[in-house]
């Protein structure tokens, strides 16, 4: 019975005339090509001869070179394998210690009855007001006395304490059925008992829409990492694609094949994770 | 705890504790739970951020060159140093103005394309996923294609060829600040990534927007389209606009990345507020005192603007409500 009206509501859509709706699939056509024209651009670079991209006359297609990506991997000058394989690690490591640490503050915030818990909750959001790109050069200073520069420590482990994490899981859990919990307690299991056996199942959801937008976020990030990485072997792939940028001798072909790479993992998470990441995001309404 | 001093006192105790009460000892302790659940975190957090944060208001007090453990006090002359003797002013103002049109551009665009997508019948997760999937893609990548196929200042730059047909010269986008078109460069690289992302928060919030209220203005006379647009759509877009708009003009006075890469840090023009920072903190001059007071002076003008917006929009009103 109830549920007939939210129903209703998604007709209130009128029909439109042939001519209104071929008007609004040419202007959201014209719009998809627009924004589809960089992926094309680097597809198309990535695959042809630096011949090929700075000639006179423009080349729609590319002669499809594909020994470009093993060029990429083989040239010494570069380590791209390598900070393929650090931005990996760095991202997974990441992901996974943001989502342990933010997940189970995020619960004992909203859950644990303890009286100080409210001061605690403060804390945490009073670290939301502070731009967190502003604080790289503190956090510079303090990693760096700890002797973690260029190393994956340095990398990951000042990331993981992302209060605003914290504080979404806090606001998922605060939804989340109380009912189920106390079935569990009943049942004989203390907090964290519950937590890992009830809660997290119920909730991979959630984790996963949290997993992949910090994911991103992290494969993605380029001040930390720059400020971070003294050493080329522990640069990740976005600042090996930055020193392509200013190196003096410039093979197109490898740097457009070196960003393709580097584009490929996550335009795959984006194509078989949207569900949650859209989900993610209109939960959450930001990145990371 | 009070609950072990029963024991081996003579009572009636019964024999089940009533079952919804929390277990004896640690496991049931709410107190040992709350510290075991967010002490990780919590400890985290204060070396990784209370920690770096009080140090950087530390250091600006300081002269803190080459040393990150100074002795010598020197009040506000790092604030002084870096609002008078430093790039640091002028992108502060560069990058206001900066905020100032990009920020309601992308709202604009991100909108439009949500009203777009909400409006289309078939297709609308193709389309919605092409205006979402530059998100995936690092300001790094996307610069490098904007600085080296879009915008390449050579007659092979995508740009410049679709110019020639025309017949108008090459520009060189991003030679020189005069005339700025390395602007153009930027504002179109940080609409293509941003748009689709903000367009999703619109999207989600479309669909929440209840069909009762336009029946309701239907029957009192509203016109589709601009009227309604106007008089419901927008009202009741305005906790997500709210949203969007506070987190664009933090993304915007952050700008980093796509500078970096695009302009360098070796141009005079065009250097974001971080770029300074960056240069004045790490570069050579390894001034830790004058770059932490320029961070505490960002965080500061940050904070404000957010202040200043959330007045105007009325920041906080609808975002629990729901």
């Amino acid at each position: 019975m109830t549920t007939t009206a939210p129903q209703l509501g998604k007709q209130h859509k009128k029909g439109r005339g042939v001519l209104g709706n071929a008007g609004l699939y040419v202007a959201v056509g014209i719009a998809a090509l627009l924004f589809l024209i960089p992926f094309y651009l680097i597809v198309r670079n990535s695959l042809s001869t630096d011949l090929e991209i700075t000639g006179e006359h423009w080349k729609v297609l590319p002669s499809f070179q594909w020994g470009n990506v093993s060029e990429l991997f083989n040239d010494p000058t570069v380590e791209f394998g390598r900070s393929l394989w650090n931005s990996l690690v760095v991202a997974v490591l990441t992901t996974l210690g943001t989502l342990l640490m933010c997940s189970l503050a995020g619960y004992g915030l909203a859950r644990i009855p303890y009286k100080h818990a409210d001061k605690v909750f403060y804390a945490v959001l009073a670290t939301l007001m502070v731009p967190t790109a502003v604080t790289f050069v503190p956090s510079f200073v303090l990693v760096s006395s700890l002797g973690w520069v260029d190393t994956y420590r340095g990398l990951i482990i000042p990331g993981l304490f992302s209060g605003f994490t914290c504080f979404l899981f806090r606001q998922y859990f605060l939804g989340f059925p109380k009912e189920l919990e106390e079935a569990a307690r009943v049942d004989g299991l203390g907090y964290w008992g519950a937590y890992w056996r009830i809660v997290v199942p119920n909730s991979l959801n959630f984790f996963a829409a949290i997993a992949t937008i910090t994911f991103i976020s992290a494969w993605n990030s380029f001040l930390w990492p720059l400020v971070m990485g003294q050493d080329p072997s522990s640069w990740t792939v976005q600042i090996a694609l930055s020193s392509f940028m200013t190196n003096q001798t410039v093979n197109f072909h490898l740097i457009f094949m070196a960003a393709a790479i580097s584009i490929l993992p996550l335009v795959f998470v984006f194509l078989f994770l949207q569900r949650w990441l859209v989900q993610g995001i209109a939960q959450t309404g930001i990145k990371g | 705890m009070s609950t072990t001093t029963t024991r081996g006192v003579a009572q009636p105790a019964p024999a089940k504790a009533s079952p919804a009460r929390p277990r004896r000892g640690l496991r049931g302790n709410p107190t040992f739970n709350f510290w075991l659940f967010t002490g990780p975190f919590l400890i985290g957090l204060v070396i990784f951020v209370f920690v770096p944060i009080g140090w950087s208001i530390w250091l600006s007090f300081f002269d803190a060159r080459y040393t990150v453990t100074p002795s010598h006090f020197i009040g506000f002359d790092n604030y002084k140093q870096i609002l008078t003797n430093s790039n640091f002013p002028d992108s502060l103002l560069t990058f206001s103005v900066f905020a100032a049109f990009i920020v309601p551009t992308t709202w604009a665009l991100s909108l439009g394309l949500a009203l777009l997508v909400h409006r289309l019948r078939f297709m609308r997760a193709f389309f919605r996923s092409v205006f979402f999937l530059p998100t995936a893609v690092s300001y790094v990548a996307a610069a490098l294609i904007w600085k080296m196929s879009i915008f390449s200042g050579v007659r092979f730059g995508l740009m410049n060829t679709v110019l020639g047909w025309f017949g108008v010269e090459n520009i060189a986008y991003l030679a020189n600040p005069s005339p700025p078109w390395y602007w153009v460069v930027i504002v179109s690289l940080r609409l293509w990534i941003q748009s689709g992302f903000y367009m999703i928060l619109f999207l989600a919030a479309l669909q929440n927007i209840p069909g009762e209220l336009y029946e309701a203005a239907a029957i009192d006379g509203a016109k589709p389209g601009w009227q309604t647009f106007r008089y419901i759509t927008l009202p009741q877009l305005r906790a997500t606009s709210t949203a969007v708009i506070l987190l664009l003009l933090i993304a915007a006075y952050q700008a980093f990345d796509e500078f970096f890469n695009i302009i360098g840090q070796n141009a005079t023009w065009a250097q974001t507020p971080l770029m300074e920072l960056y240069k004045t903190a790490l570069g050579t001059s390894q001034d830790y005192g004058a770059g932490s007071a320029g961070a505490v002076i960002l965080s500061l003008l940050i904070c404000l603007v957010t202040l200043i917006q959330g007045k105007f929009m009325g920041f906080g009103r609808g975002e629990e409500a729901k």
